[in-house]
């Protein structure tokens, strides 16, 4: 897994050093300028926001720079977070800690291992298959019946979710693609990219021209003019990219429109499993953008689609 | 130095949210009383304390529990200053409650849990006379209510290995015995004030 620092990842990390310098810029002057007090507010968040970004950059640009397995340890640690906020809002029971002890302790590391060794045939089963049919095993020989079905199905989701789905990011690493052997970084890195931009550009659309709301029960800050806006400038962008990894323009532009469709609607479950639950957000650790699940939601449904749709088509 | 990466093993491992909603952190007096279901309980409400206040306060725990082992009776001795109660045999010698108004002295706050021993359920169990008593020959101190989530999911009674989920605290408005208030309308009172603190 040897990651390295050719001209296009320059071109690619001093684009993204740039929309951040110009984002705090125009942060900066929105906070010099509004007045009243709604405003004020959505501009403190917005800094907020682009200051955790610049964390967010600098620890993700780290673990790129280690190679492959500073990726594969940083998305580890981000699914133990995540994982840790899904639990910590969905109700278990005693009879669910040894269960629960396994889930953080081995399940998620081994996913990882096997992510690292890049055994395929195991990473893309070990979840779905062994844990989904071991794990009610061990739950049901603690002896507990109340809700069963029902505890069993939350912690396999957030299995499924929090590990699983996270894992398919480093997994983009392990992938052969012909002609591009030795820059799966790149591939990485405009996966994140993309994902994370239309999130971003879907808050900027909906903030400045959003006026109808897809599902305002679920989401109230989803409307039609930020996923228009949105998703429309990400696929252009991730057109524009195409340079950085193995597809045509075209083609580009379709992996891209893939992944903001699936990234927008991580962002809407994930949004009906909070509102269900009552909160806000997942958790607290990301200043302004809330827990680590709020900011990785598109980034669990868009990755397994995005390596797959890769795996089948490019390798 | 073991004292410091207690505290932040303590917090990383309850990864705690502290919210104070009805007071602010301060060095005077206060008895904090809080829910128990865990073991960790004592141990991240001390460590949530910020320092100054953390150095003043003396968690209240069970003397046949902490004095077990070697490792134990450092950690309740040395570092968390713990006071250590009699709560199966009490006798005129050994009264918990002239202990803990001993602990107290002019300058030093408690943490309790009123209900006596780990619950397993997550309803409140009535709470123990002492509280009473406390409240009523210090009618000086502040008494915190604190209310503790989620520890019991980290590390249930019975149960030696964590799981490591967020828990949260949140501390209370403080209450005092009013005047010509009675043991049951006093200890109802302050349950009622750790119950009022889920989802505030």
């Amino acid at each position: 897994m040897n990651l390295k620092l050719d001209k296009q990842t320059i071109w690619l990390v001093g684009g993204v050093l740039a929309l951040l310098v110009v984002s705090s810029l125009i942060g900066w002057v929105l906070a010099l300028r509004v007045t009243n007090e709604k405003s004020k507010a959505t501009v403190q968040n917005l800094n907020a926001r682009i200051r955790a970004w610049w964390m967010m950059v600098a620890v993700f640009g780290l673990a790129m720079a280690t190679g492959g397995i500073g990726s594969v340890v940083l998305f580890g640690l981000t699914s133990f977070l995540a994982l840790r906020e899904f639990i910590t809002l969905t109700p278990t029971r005693l009879g669910d800690h040894r269960s629960l002890f396994w889930v953080f302790f081995v399940i998620l590391p081994l996913q990882y291992c096997l992510i690292a060794v890049k055994w395929y045939g195991l990473f893309s089963i070990l979840i779905p298959v062994y844990v989904f049919l071991l794990l009610p095993i061990r739950s049901a020989a603690a002896g507990d019946c109340e809700k069963f079905l029902e505890r069993t199905a939350k912690i396999q989701w957030g299995l499924m979710i929090c590990v699983y789905c996270v894992s398919y990011v480093p997994a983009l690493l392990s992938l052969d693609i012909p002609g591009y052997a030795g820059q799966n970084g790149k591939l990485m890195f405009y996966f994140v990219l993309i994902a994370q931009i239309s999130d971003v550009l879907q808050y900027v659309w909906g903030k400045t021209l959003g006026r109808h709301k897809i599902a305002p029960a679920v989401s109230p800050n989803k409307t039609w003019e930020g996923f228009v806006g949105g998703v429309a400038c990400a696929t252009l962008i991730g057109a524009g990219l195409w340079w950085a990894t193995p597809f045509t323009p075209w083609q580009s532009a379709g992996m891209s429109l893939a992944i903001t469709f699936m990234g927008f609607g991580g962002g809407l479950v994930m949004s009906a499993i909070k509102r269900d639950r009552g909160v806000k957000d997942y958790g607290n650790l990301i200043e302004g953008h809330g827990g680590v699940m709020d900011r990785i939601d598109s980034l669990c449904f868009a990755a397994p689609v995005f390596f797959h749709l890769t795996r089948f088509f490019f390798t | 130095m073991i004292k410091t990466l207690l505290v932040a093993t303590a917090k990383l491992v309850s990864g705690a949210n502290v919210r104070w909603v009805g007071c602010a952190p301060d060095v005077r007096q206060r008895v904090y009383f809080a829910n128990h279901a865990s073991n960790l309980d004592a141990l991240v409400i001390w460590a949530s304390l910020p320092p100054p206040v953390r150095d003043l306060t003396r968690p209240v725990a069970a003397r046949d529990y902490w004095i077990k082992d070697p490792l134990r009776r450092h950690l309740a001795n040395k570092i968390l200053h713990a006071v250590l109660i009699e709560r199966k045999k009490p006798t005129v010698r050994d009264n918990p409650l002239a202990d803990m108004l001993a602990a107290l002295g002019d300058r030093h706050s408690l943490i309790i849990f009123p209900e006596g021993g780990r619950q397993t359920s997550t309803e409140l169990a009535p709470f123990k006379a002492g509280l009473f008593h406390l409240a009523k020959d210090r009618p000086d101190v502040e008494f915190v209510p604190v209310l503790i989530e989620n520890l019991n999911r980290i590390l249930p009674k019975g149960e030696f290995l964590p799981v490591p989920l967020l828990g949260s605290l949140s501390f209370g408005t403080p209450i005092k015995l009013e005047a010509g208030e009675g043991k049951t309308g006093f200890l109802e009172r302050a349950q009622a004030a750790v119950k009022a603190l889920q989802r505030s």
